[in-house]
């Protein structure tokens, strides 16, 4: 290990060694859960293997449970998404009545999407270990927490000791310095990492991201950043926490208390790699070269500046990789050399836990403002928690996004994955700001393109794929 | 010292990057139990449009049927932390996968399970796969001498982590192995909360 022979220390290596609580095996550390997080899909299997085990969940008031992967986001009702979903819903709600789990159920006023309610319920605070039943997870890393996706049996075992096994992962370090072009959100970013790197470019890694680009990020645009860094297979995502992210935890819910306030400040301004740390990584990207990203395939590495073409398989000189260009380009009903930008669009979809939050649905309203949604076109609108969602309505985001002629609906995970009754019919084309593309997605033989929150208006304005710098560049900003 | 872990058909499932959308769709996640996915397995290749199997697919082809080994590429079950992946792929029989690389968490996902993921390079993954289109392959997989065992006396080795290899030998409860360190729990969290008490 690097640390090994420096006493200069990764924020990984840091949060790591303060949670260990004992070693199981030469190479495996029992680590401490600060918060558990849990919903309906991946935890009723670790509830029924605790009581046939005979055990308890330890942590109760470190467990944190919300609806969100298969609730119906057209009406506020725990049977609207279909039967076997609605006892999903009731088997969460037990478990979390006979645990003593606080839940935020549908009838809550702040239920939302995991990773956007834990953050803004002051869960989310720098230093902590954070797990979840869901893959991104990593979103929580924005914060300078160590978070990252677990499995069932693992939920289990957290529910059981409020810990978990572990084995130090590498680390990776990607350096974004300069200033983003205007027109060029977190989410270009984070696509344009995933081209470069590829999707399993982060596997065993724990990615940090630094650099002035970075510093620059309001907290909604870290998140962004870190809940995809899983599409690169890392196992967690992390930004060491500033200024601004302790600015976004005051006043929160469950935030430290005022007479805690200033320690935990003080703890948590430790947080960061030592300026001569050793990552087995490194990474360094101008900001500048970052253009608008689209995906033009069926996994995130696939992607390209919209203003880009199509790229022909034979482009590839890995051959697996020309393989998976010709099987995606089929799938997609796509040919090389085409621009998207001559593509039309058939649905939009603006939500999920990547762009789900106020300055994703800012963004998009900008865009769509005084506009309409194009003919044959259907686009909805998914705030990621209650909170976004009257605070959008407040601001009067939902009325843009309504008058356009966007479906203005209930927080939840939807059309991401269409566990819900929110899918893409085989064949049609979706501008989404969600976080992977895969064949089958959002529904069979649906094709995604993933896309910013502006880009995904912008679509549904044009009926097409746009470039959102041209639109800028000849609209107000020029 | 030998141990059979398993052994058995091998199916070649030629594909990067095969995600858990893939592995196992979302409309079989509302489930709330841990059994009944082995049909679910790989469900918009398996079958097509109208719920007939699809012949093309490797897994439906007949001399395939009964198989045991999974052999496939890189980046095996990339994608979201669903543990009914490798619920589905066990359900179905398989309890080894053999593969260049594997997303972390449906590798952990896997050894919770106690399957076997063998990772191998990319050199020794195409020997596999030469292996595989001469005809239907049997091997054995000793996990104890840490060999893919062809018969006729050639095998290839593999590296495992000496802590999971551990695991899958004695079978070592998951959560019972940690709760052994019960007091070491206790006393952390004792100090936690004298030293962070915002933390509850």
């Amino acid at each position: 290990m690097s640390q090994a022979t420096s006493k200069a220390q990764t924020l990984y290596h840091k949060i790591y060694a303060s949670h260990v609580v004992g070693k199981l095996n030469p190479g495996t550390d029992l680590l401490y859960v600060d918060r558990h997080l849990i919903h309906e899909v991946t935890s009723p299997q670790a509830f029924s293997g605790l009581k046939l085990a005979n055990r308890k969940v330890r942590r109760p008031d470190l467990t944190f449970a919300t609806m969100d992967h298969n609730v119906s986001t057209q009406r506020r009702s725990i049977d609207a998404a279909g039967e076997t979903s609605r006892k999903q819903l009731e088997a969460l709600a037990a478990n979390c009545g006979e645990n003593r789990i606080p839940l935020l159920d549908l009838t809550h006023p702040d239920q939302g999407i995991v990773h956007v309610i834990g953050p803004e319920q002051g869960l989310t605070q720098p230093g902590m270990i954070i797990v979840c039943g869901d893959s991104h997870t990593s979103t929580h890393g924005a914060f300078g927490a160590l978070a990252f996706g677990i499995g069932t049996s693992e939920v289990e075992h957290v529910l059981a000791t409020q810990t978990l096994p572990q084995q130090p992962a590498k680390t990776l370090k990607v350096e974004i310095s300069g200033e983003l072009s205007v027109h060029v959100t977190p989410k270009d970013v984070i696509m344009a990492v995933i081209g470069k790197l590829g999707t399993a470019g982060g596997n065993g890694c724990v990615a940090e991201f630094s650099g002035s680009a970075i510093r620059a990020m309001s907290m909604e645009g870290r998140m962004t950043l870190c809940n995809m860094s899983i599409e690169m297979g890392a196992k967690a995502g992390l930004i060491a926490p500033d200024q601004i992210t302790f600015d976004y935890i005051k006043g929160k819910a469950h935030a430290p208390e005022a007479q805690h306030w200033d320690a935990a400040v003080q703890y948590w301004q430790s947080l960061y790699s030592d300026a001569d740390a050793v990552f087995d990584q490194v990474v360094e990207i101008d900001a500048a070269t970052i253009t608008p990203q689209i995906t033009w395939g069926t996994n995130p590495e696939q992607v390209i500046a919209v203003d880009q073409s199509v790229p022909a398989p034979d482009s590839f000189s890995d051959a697996t990789k020309r393989e998976a260009a010709i099987r995606a380009l089929a799938y997609m009903g796509l040919e090389p050399g085409q621009k998207l930008t001559d593509c039309k669009v058939d649905v939009v979809f603006i939500g999920s836990c990547t762009n789900s939050r106020i300055e994703d649905l800012r963004a998009a309203a900008s865009v769509v403002q005084g506009q309409k949604v194009a003919a044959g076109v259907r686009a909805l609108v998914v705030p990621g928690s209650g909170v976004v969602k009257r605070q959008a309505e407040a601001e009067g985001l939902a009325g843009i996004f309504k008058d356009a002629g966007f479906e203005w609906r209930e927080p939840g995970c939807s059309m991401c994955l269409g566990m819900n009754d929110d899918r893409v019919e085989a064949g049609q084309r979706c501008a989404s700001t969600s976080n992977r593309n895969f064949e089958g997605r959002q529904g069979r033989g649906a094709r995604t393109h993933l896309v910013s929150p502006a880009m995904a208006a912008a679509a549904a304005i044009a009926g097409k794929f746009v470039n959102i710098a041209a639109v800028n560049e000849q609209g107000d900003r020029a | 010292m030998s141990q059979i872990f398993a052994q058995g058909l091998v199916c070649p499932l030629d594909k990067n990057n095969v995600d858990t959308d893939q592995i196992i769709p979302k409309q079989f996640l509302t489930s709330v139990s841990r059994d009944g996915f082995a049909e679910a397995m790989f469900y918009d290749w398996r079958y097509l449009a109208d719920g007939s199997p699809n012949p093309e697919f490797v897994i439906n082809k007949p001399e395939y049927q009964g198989a045991g080994i999974l052999l496939t590429r890189a980046n095996f079950g990339c994608g979201s932390s669903r543990e009914h992946a490798p619920w589905a792929i066990q359900q179905y029989g398989f309890n080894v996968i053999i593969a260049e690389s594997f997303a972390d968490i449906f590798f952990n996902n896997s050894v919770n399970n106690a399957m076997l993921l063998i990772q191998l390079s990319k050199t020794n993954i195409d020997l596999l796969f030469n292996r595989c289109q001469q005809g239907p392959q049997h091997w054995q997989i000793d996990l104890a001498s840490q060999e893919i065992m062809f018969g006729n006396n050639a095998a290839m080795g593999f590296n495992i982590d000496a802590d999971i290899k551990q695991r899958l030998l004695s079978g070592l409860d998951f959560i019972g192995s940690s709760e052994q360190l019960n007091p070491q729990i206790a006393d952390y969290e004792q100090s936690r909360k004298a030293s962070q008490p915002w933390l509850g």
